[in-house]
């Protein structure tokens, strides 16, 4: 095939993969966006095929993945959606850093010159630092996300200067590789493992909640990584679909930083709290509050009007979102109007929250954002607040509060609210909850899960 | 004449183009859709994948090829994972909308 003819090839496939996110406008036109992409990725494969060899090598390796990935795709559960996502992102950084790797050792295969120009060799070094970087980084956030690793911060002193004197000599390393005349290994190599070693240093202090900022920053990343190999190959369609998916990801990050009030930069260097020392969260005040069981809560809900549940990751946690909407059912039959009321950072990943009540056939128009269902708390009998906690803390009024700004979900303002948690302990930011100790209050200890099933059965 | 334009630069237009595009698609991204958007861009970026077939693909039969197929496996179960994940939450979201026409 001519060269003219395969970058056309390419460019419909890119024309494809913009066609696929502007499906995801609505839920109506999203699959047909998601058939455009996989049929955007079908026509790259297919005419990049056309000029490689080894083909039975390729196409084995492509269904050796192919087998992994359905598999993978089919079996997970949706709660377990967020570590999948960092798993994916840390897959495609370390691929990065192998075709990297593949065109410093044979740059002719890629199309480039026997011995690389300085702008090829920047372009890899980008492409490796990034690629690299996502992969260690997604790896953390794959252990912290899935439990497998706590997901407190972890902070050692002088963790800034180490970072950043690291940064400094995989920037030394690199300029030694852009002057050598030759392949210089031994600074490529060096670079290469600074770079693994400082995803894992930037992702170690960030906590769980941050998590909705870190996972769609590691989306970013693992878009520029793509773009940087783009740039290395000289390929137009590698660049789009990288800076696609790395606008993505930082739009997305930034919607999940002013969910919280916080600057990214203050996320990213991570450690809620930590600067201004253990938070006071004891005023030696024993503070009281009310408590009932799941039966005292059934009876409010079913002789109310109107109920607003607030979803957390608590509801994640406990895989309650089928116990949930068999309440919510209940209480629809009784002519109540039930709603769900989404915080944009609720759970661990931008969307969460929605995906959950999606699978378990919660009906759309009763699922609402934030912005949209606000002003209704104050005329709303019952919220019902599922393992969330920092989300409705009428604290973020509070000027001088840590989580002073944060737009909440203003649970505060219903009649009555009853909030299901495991144990009285703070949320994430380390902050007490007004909210509990609220005259209209009342809290219902116990597993999510558990505590929902006894409501229905009550109602 | 002013001589011929590097491709470098070239790239760059492309580049800042893209950036452009998807940071106008992205923002009329429904919010309800987040987690979806996230899995379907990163099996977009799996499209890494032609770069890996490419070093698979070399006719030098060296270690490099070795690298390129391993970076095959690894883009190939994200395109793999990424769409039919994406396609299987979409499919939850579906049901939603008929019940809510009906």
């Amino acid at each position: 095939m001519s060269a003219n003819f395969i970058a056309l090839a390419y460019l419909i496939a890119a024309v494809f993969f913009i066609l696929s996110l502007k499906g995801l406008s609505s839920p109506l036109t999203a699959r047909r966006g998601n058939l455009l992409g996989m049929l955007g990725m079908g026509i790259a494969v297919f005419t990049t095929l056309t000029i490689t060899e080894n083909w039975p090598l390729i196409l084995g390796c492509i269904a050796v993945g192919a087998i992994i990935g359905s598999i993978v795709a089919q079996r997970i559960q949706m709660t377990a959606m967020p570590e999948l996502i960092a798993f994916m992102h840390s897959l495609v950084g370390l691929a990065a850093v192998f075709i990297a790797i593949a065109a410093v050792n044979n740059p002719t295969s890629f199309g480039l010159s026997e011995i690389l120009p300085t702008g090829s060799k920047l372009e890899l070094f980008l492409g490796t630092f990034i690629g690299a970087m996502t992969w260690s980084g997604s790896v953390i956030a794959f252990l912290k996300l899935s439990g497998r690793m706590s997901g407190a911060p972890i902070i050692f002193s002088g963790q800034h200067m180490v970072n950043l004197l690291l940064a400094i000599i995989m920037i030394g390393f690199g300029l030694w590789f852009f002057f050598s005349e030759t392949t210089n290994w031994t600074a490529f190599s060096a670079m290469t493992a600074i770079a693994f070693l400082l995803g894992f240093l930037i992702i170690i202090p960030i906590g769980g909640a941050d998590m909705p900022v870190v996972i769609s920053m590691l989306n970013s990343y693992s878009g520029w990584a793509a773009a940087g190999i783009g740039f290395s190959l000289g390929n137009p369609m590698l660049i789009i679909a990288g800076s696609l998916v790395g606008s993505s990801g930082a739009i997305l990050s930034y919607i999940m930083c002013k969910a919280m009030n916080r600057p990214f930069l203050s996320v990213i260097l991570g450690g809620f709290g930590s600067d201004g020392g253990s938070q006071s969260t004891d005023d030696g005040i024993q503070k009281s509050y009310r408590s009932g069981s799941a039966d005292d809560a059934a009876f409010l809900m079913g002789n109310a009007d109107s109920v607003i549940i607030i979803p957390g990751y608590g509801l994640a946690v406990a895989r309650a979102q089928h116990a949930v909407k068999e309440l919510a059912q209940a209480l629809h039959k009784k002519g109540i109007n039930v709603r769900f009321a989404i915080h944009p950072v609720a759970g661990r990943m931008p969307g969460h929250m929605n995906v959950l009540l999606a699978e378990a056939e919660i009906p759309y128009e009763m699922v609402q954002e934030m912005d949209e269902i606000n002003s209704d708390f104050p005329n709303t009998d019952v919220v019902l607040v599922l393992g969330a906690n920092d989300v409705v803390n009428p604290a973020a009024n509070v000027p001088g509060s840590p989580i002073y700004g944060m737009p909440i979900l203003e649970a505060h303002k219903a009649r009555t609210v009853m909030v299901v948690k495991r144990s009285m302990a703070v949320g994430y930011a380390g902050l007490d909850n007004d909210l509990f100790y609220m005259d209209k209050t009342m809290m219902v200890f116990g597993d999510a899960k558990k505590v929902v099933e006894n409501m229905v059965k009550a109602l | 004449m002013i001589g011929e334009i590097d491709p470098t630069i070239i790239n760059l237009t492309v580049f800042v183009l893209a950036v452009f595009v998807g940071y106008h698609v992205v923002w009329n991204v429904t919010p309800a859709l987040h987690t979806p958007l996230m899995s379907v861009t990163n099996a977009i970026s799996s499209i890494i994948l032609v770069g890996a077939m490419l070093a698979a693909g070399s006719t030098e039969a060296d270690w490099g090829v070795w690298l390129g197929a391993a970076a095959v496996i690894l883009a190939s179960i994200n395109v793999f994972g990424g769409f039919l994940v994406t396609q299987r939450m979409l499919e939850m979201f579906k049901k939603k909308d008929k019940k809510g026409q009906a």
